[in-house]
């Protein structure tokens, strides 16, 4: 395989409902209100950035429901991992989840996926746009990072790593399961502010995404979770993955961009290795937990 | 005094305690031993949040560590030696003569009370670089608006609750407005993005 050394660039022609910049994030900002945002779904970030040779934490394009349209100034190397669905190099059809090259001029384009919800498209060299606080990450709450892209924004691509475009087989591949999705559940701060029967009733439960999910956070429908402690809870600080439940009974998931601190009851905590499926689930998809 | 250490994912632990000053002076002991391993540390009006690395630190042991943090440590040494932060601010804001009135003060009263004392950073919540300011030498419990505007300028100063505060960018808000300060308070490009970071101690000066 060859690697071009000649810095590159990306013009997103077409960025589909959403497509923001994003690595693995700014943590360590909490305690002056910043979220440590970065890519909802870490595992398909850093499986591209792995595909072309490039670090873990270089930054990618998450792209959200397809509709994406790019062009390659330079023949540029470039991988598609996150959402499973039809992406085309110059109009012919490419795996996703494997590493390909397109040629100078070359053009992108990314249908809306048939499973999950979000694409991560890692070039080699990474986007090379100027980060803040030490991250490239959009953070959608508090407005810190690239701007959300635009049709011809045209994004600068680093100089290439020192690693080469790796030789991988395809079985890397776990495309979004488009069934029930099943989450591993820690205890949560405040679990028993709830009644026993809603401690069941969330593993018990069946539960589907509402159309209220971003990276915020993600709302879920379901049965109402009864507390038997009542009276207000002083803000405290969440984690990603954090089950808020508030004064309706409804839980919520907090996701990488949610305000760093909250004033409703969290009821349990999502396991980090279950994040990255929850990122792909879809409004209307159905969801059941376990005990981690 | 107690603290309870409550569960929140695989990596971090809520550490409960019974007052806000006790938050304060755990955050100042934690802040002075700090592990390598600790991720953040992030307090709030009764709670501090641990959040570490597992590989550097188990959770295991981050718990070890909090725990043997006595009780009566800290006790505001760690921020007591540091100079307190100055910023100058030009006392009329669209609430000043209101929020004198609803503490049954003049308003020269009001301003040579909120920049006669010092302040200290006790946690930031609502944006980034929003810090919410106690002082022992204010007492006082101011309602918020009743209506939040819209929009509220950055450099705002204004009380709200128990607490003192300056909004580092334009928000909405609902938080009583007593000045205007011209002092950067938030810059992602700076070395120190927040200057109003938990800890910090502050004073105002009046401009006139």
């Amino acid at each position: 395989m060859t690697t071009s050394s000649r810095p590159s660039r990306l013009t997103v022609e077409a960025p589909g409902a959403s497509t923001l910049v994003q690595d693995l994030g700014r943590p360590g900002l909490a305690h002056l209100g910043v979220p440590a945002s970065g890519a909802l779904d870490r595992g398909a970030l850093t499986l591209a950035n792995r595909l072309v040779g490039n670090p873990d934490a270089a930054a990618a394009l998450e792209i959200a429901m397809g509709g994406f349209r790019s062009r390659f100034a330079a023949e540029t190397w470039f991988a598609v991992t996150g959402a499973w669905g039809d992406v085309r190099l110059d109009g012919r059809r490419i795996a996703p989840y494997t590493a390909a090259r397109a040629a100078e001029g070359g053009v992108l384009e990314l249908a809306p996926p048939e499973r999950g919800i979000r694409s991560l498209l890692a070039v080699r060299g990474g986007i090379d746009v100027p980060a803040v606080l030490g991250s490239r990450s959009r953070d959608t709450l508090s407005g810190l990072g690239p701007d959300p892209v635009r049709a011809g924004d045209v994004l600068p691509i680093g100089a290439a790593p020192a690693a080469s475009v790796p030789l991988l087989d395809h079985e890397a591949a776990f495309p979004p399961p488009s069934g029930t999705v099943t989450l591993s559940l820690l205890p949560g701060p405040r679990a028993d502010w709830f009644t026993d029967a809603a401690r069941r009733g969330l593993f018990d439960g069946a539960w589907r995404m509402s159309d209220q999910a971003d990276r915020i956070g993600a709302r879920l429908v379901g049965d109402v979770l009864a507390r038997r402690v009542d009276g207000e809870l002083a803000s405290e600080a969440t984690v990603p993955g954090s089950v808020q439940v508030a004064g309706d009974g409804r839980p919520t998931i907090l996701l990488a961009d949610r305000p760093v601190t909250g004033g409703y009851p969290v009821i349990a905590v999502v396991a980090a290795a279950s994040l990255d499926r929850l990122a792909q689930v879809r409004p209307g998809q159905e969801l059941r937990f376990r005990h981690a | 005094m107690s603290r309870r250490l409550l569960p929140s994912g695989e990596s971090a632990l809520l550490v409960e305690c019974d007052s806000l000053e006790e938050v304060l002076a755990l955050h100042d002991a934690l802040e002075e031993a700090r592990p390598p391993g600790v991720v953040e540390l992030v307090p709030a009006a009764r709670t501090l949040l641990v959040s570490v690395d597992p590989e550097r630190m188990p959770l295991e042991s981050a718990a070890t560590w909090i725990r043997r943090i006595p009780a009566e440590a800290g006790s505001r040494v760690a921020g007591a030696h540091a100079e307190p932060m100055r910023i100058r601010v030009t006392y009329d804001g669209a609430d000043l003569a209101a929020t004198a009135a609803l503490l049954h003060m003049s308003v020269d009263a009001l301003v040579a009370r909120h920049s006669g004392i010092e302040w200290r950073v006790a946690f930031v919540g609502f944006a980034p670089g929003f810090g919410y300011l106690v002082s022992e030498d204010w007492p006082h419990e101011v309602p918020r608006l009743e209506a939040p505007r819209p929009r509220v300028p950055g450099g705002s100063v204004a009380v709200a609750g128990a607490f003192g505060g300056v909004y580092p960018r334009q928000s909405p808000g609902g938080w009583r407005l007593l000045g205007r300060t011209d002092a950067p308070l938030w810059d992602p490009a700076a070395a120190e993005p927040a200057v109003l970071a938990p800890g910090r101690r502050v004073r105002f000066e009046p401009t006139r």
